[in-house]
């Protein structure tokens, strides 16, 4: 190639190549754009079909999940958790593996942050108790993917099969825990005790309000902060180290990994655990730092969602943070839908993040094919004038 | 003694009526994998065929209809499905759990806003939905026949046709994919699907012809739930039921009548689940009725591991397919 290419004239030089690379903002911006527009016109579609007016839904959702005063800390306080869970399938994903038991991975996280801060809660301060609840959900979010990935890496079991078998072992694994050997012996509810107050941090509202702000009552804590440190770890991992290009050259051709000298077993594992650890933190924003206990089934399709947040966000860290604010968004919204509209039940939100899954990675080409070929003939037309 | 027996042919019964619908999305699943597309959306096809099966037999009364409505809405998803993995090329999997989060909103948000009864449909009459048929002479021959009989009247008879229908598909789907010009280039469209371009037959056409045979024994699988095994559709009904049947689809290494035993093994462990609950076994004590739950994907993973024979599924699945090579 390179022989044919110098046995040629020099080329004459153009003012600006023209190649079928889109630029960044077709990439980020306008294409998911179109495509989550697609995916809400198809969802009012569905709101008309129920009675309703979609814009007047769509301000209700947007109105109530903005309004600092009102929806906006609890709108942070689901973000705090997809952005763990959307991670989650981003670090994955740059692997060429698709992690969809992240909803397993955090579920058992919980177990291990209960477990911690119920042994613990009468000895450790609340700083200390924040790390060690990190800590165990890291520990036990990256044990939960350590199987799958084994199975995929020695013994070829796809691990999209095995971490949805993982999801429902989780589930009747913590059921069984919840049900008896760490039940609250008082109530009614399916939970563990109460941590000790004194091991728990204040919550933001009162830290807020000491710096002046008012917001509404909410579950946000200073996992949010976490979960930022996270955004910018994972964006260092991938692009800027070592350990990060090898899992993103092994995501994009194994076969090329594997001359390079890299071993499938490791990338894949580690790729794995990265993956698992980021799911299981969310079981700090939400045992630790929210409820302060480990509920029945906590997680409430917050790992799936961060599916649909990962590939909206185009794996992209930063895509992942802007697409966790809006979907955290929506799910607040969708909890406020209910008092205004009683025919709309929340589970809009899963009419949204299907359809968003869906337009925006099942049918990607469906927008994008058309919208490269607009973009390539004005660029032609461009150079042509 | 005569006890035990009877006890054991109550567990089988109840097997069976457990088993069925994984029975359905199974076959469902491995017409399309033998195809070549994954499927992970089984579980999301038979709530929307549960949830429109329930919807239409309440409105017009008449379980057939109801059946063909839930058939027909599968249908439409699976092709769906088909739409974003071949035409579009998008990926499976992402595919598949995009249309099953569709699925559990969609019948929550209309079921609720339809019959605000929180995502349930009305109750079925009997005449809305499928009873049990009793076999002749089930009632004579369990007073005169000695074990045989009993084992006639509880376990053989006294299923909905929905069940019966099933097995009788399992026969048809093992004659479909070995005897038949159509499930020959089926399964040759889920291995090489290049050799089966070069032989002048539509690829694409056939995966759709495929997806549509999945989408009508899904919704049959849905229709199951709320028709025949309950009398309304409720929220979540299916509760994991399609990613049973796709363990079990693997268990069977996508063959029917393997995937069929699978599905009753997993069916007698949910039997065994209800049955066992709060009592004490020998030699073991107290099962947790959680044990019996996880079983079949625990079952699945070690089998995936490779450690009960191998689990290897059609070449050319989840690929999608490029003409101009």
């Amino acid at each position: 190639m390179s022989e044919a290419a110098s046995s040629l004239p020099a080329p004459v030089p153009k003012p600006k190549p023209i190649t079928n690379k889109m630029p960044w903002w077709m990439n980020g911006l306008a294409i998911p754009g179109v495509q989550l527009l697609l995916a809400l016109a198809v969802a009012s579609l569905v709101v008309l079909g129920v009675g309703e007016s979609p814009f007047a839904t769509l301000k209700v959702m947007l109105v109530g999940a903005l309004d600092p005063q009102a929806g906006l800390s609890s709108t942070l306080y689901y973000a705090t958790s997809l952005i763990f869970t959307g991670l989650a399938v981003t670090v994955a994903f740059h692997a060429g593996l698709f992690n969809i038991g992240g909803e397993g991975q955090a579920y058992f996280a919980g177990l291990g942050v209960a477990l911690a801060c119920l042994w613990l809660d009468g000895t450790l301060n609340a700083p200390l108790m924040f790390l060690v609840a990190i800590l165990s959900a890291v520990l036990f979010g990256a044990a939960w993917a350590l199987v799958p990935a084994y199975l995929q890496a020695r013994r070829g079991a796809h691990v999209v099969v095995t971490t949805i078998m993982f999801n429902y072992i989780a589930a009747g694994l913590l059921n069984y825990m919840l049900a008896g050997p760490i039940r609250s012996t008082e109530g009614m509810a399916i939970e563990t005790r109460p941590i000790a107050e004194a091991a728990l941090l204040p919550k933001a509202q009162p830290w807020l309000q000491a710096m002046g702000i008012e917001v509404g009552p909410s579950y946000l804590n200073l996992s949010l902060l976490v979960a930022l440190i996270c955004v910018g770890l994972v964006w260092w991992l991938l692009w800027f180290t070592r350990l990060g290009y090898a899992l993103r050259t092994y995501g994009q051709n194994p076969r090329a990994a594997k001359y390079a000298g890299l071993s499938a077993t490791s990338m894949i594992v580690i790729a794995m655990l990265i993956s698992g650890a980021l799911a299981g933190l969310m079981a700090v924003n939400d045992v630790y730092g929210a409820q302060g206990r480990l509920v029945l089934n906590y997680t409430g399709g917050m790992g799936f969602l961060g599916i649909a947040v990962a590939l909206m966000g185009r794996n992209h860290p930063l895509g992942v943070l802007a697409s966790a604010l809006l979907f955290g968004a929506l799910y607040q919204g969708s909890t406020d839908l209910q008092l205004e509209f009683p025919r709309i039940s929340p589970e809009l939100i899963l009419v949204i993040q299907g359809l968003v899954v869906f337009f925006a990675a099942a049918l990607d080409r469906l927008v994008r094919d058309p919208m490269e070929r607009w973009y390539l003939r004005r660029q032609l037309k461009s150079v042509a004038h | 003694m005569e006890d035990l027996i009877l006890n054991l042919f109550s567990i089988l019964a109840s097997t069976i009526r457990l088993a069925t619908p994984l029975i359905l999305a199974a076959m469902g699943g491995i017409l399309a994998e033998r195809s070549g597309t994954v499927d992970i959306g089984l579980e999301g096809k038979m709530l929307v065929g549960a949830f429109a099966a329930a919807t239409v037999a309440s409105l017009v009364q008449s379980p057939w209809l109801g059946l063909a409505a839930g058939m027909a809405v599968a249908v439409a998803m699976s092709l769906l499905h088909g739409v974003a993995t071949i035409r579009y090329k998008g990926d499976h999997v992402v595919s598949g759990m995009a249309l099953n989060f569709l699925a559990s909103g969609l019948t929550l948000v209309l079921g609720q806003a339809w019959f605000e009864q929180g995502g349930q449909t009305p109750m079925l009459s009997n005449e809305q939905r499928f009873t049990p048929i009793f076999l002749p002479g089930a009632d004579y021959l369990a007073a005169n026949v000695p074990v045989l009989g009993p084992f006639y009247k509880t376990v053989l008879s006294g299923h909905t046709i929905l069940v019966y229908l099933a097995f009788v598909i399992v026969a048809a789907m093992v004659f479909l994919l070995g005897q038949t010009r159509f499930g020959l280039r089926l399964r040759a469209v889920g291995e090489e699907p290049n050799a089966v371009d070069t032989a002048g037959i539509s690829v694409p056409l056939l995966r759709y012809q495929a997806l549509i045979g999945t989408g009508l024994l899904c919704g049959m699988a849905g229709a199951y739930y709320s028709m025949s095994q309950n009398a309304a559709f409720a929220r979540e009904m299916t509760a994991g039921g399609g990613y049973i049947a796709l363990a079990a689809m693997i268990f069977g290494k996508w063959r029917p009548v393997s995937a069929m035993l699978a599905c009753l093994l997993f069916g007698l462990l949910t039997a065994l689940e209800a049955r066992l609950q709060g009592q004490s076994l020998p030699w073991v004590g107290e099962v947790p009725t959680q044990v019996f739950q996880v079983l079949p994907y625990v079952l699945t993973v070690i089998l995936l591991a490779g450690f009960i024979g191998k689990a290897v599924p059609p070449k050319a699945v989840g690929r999608p397919y490029v003409k101009e090579r």
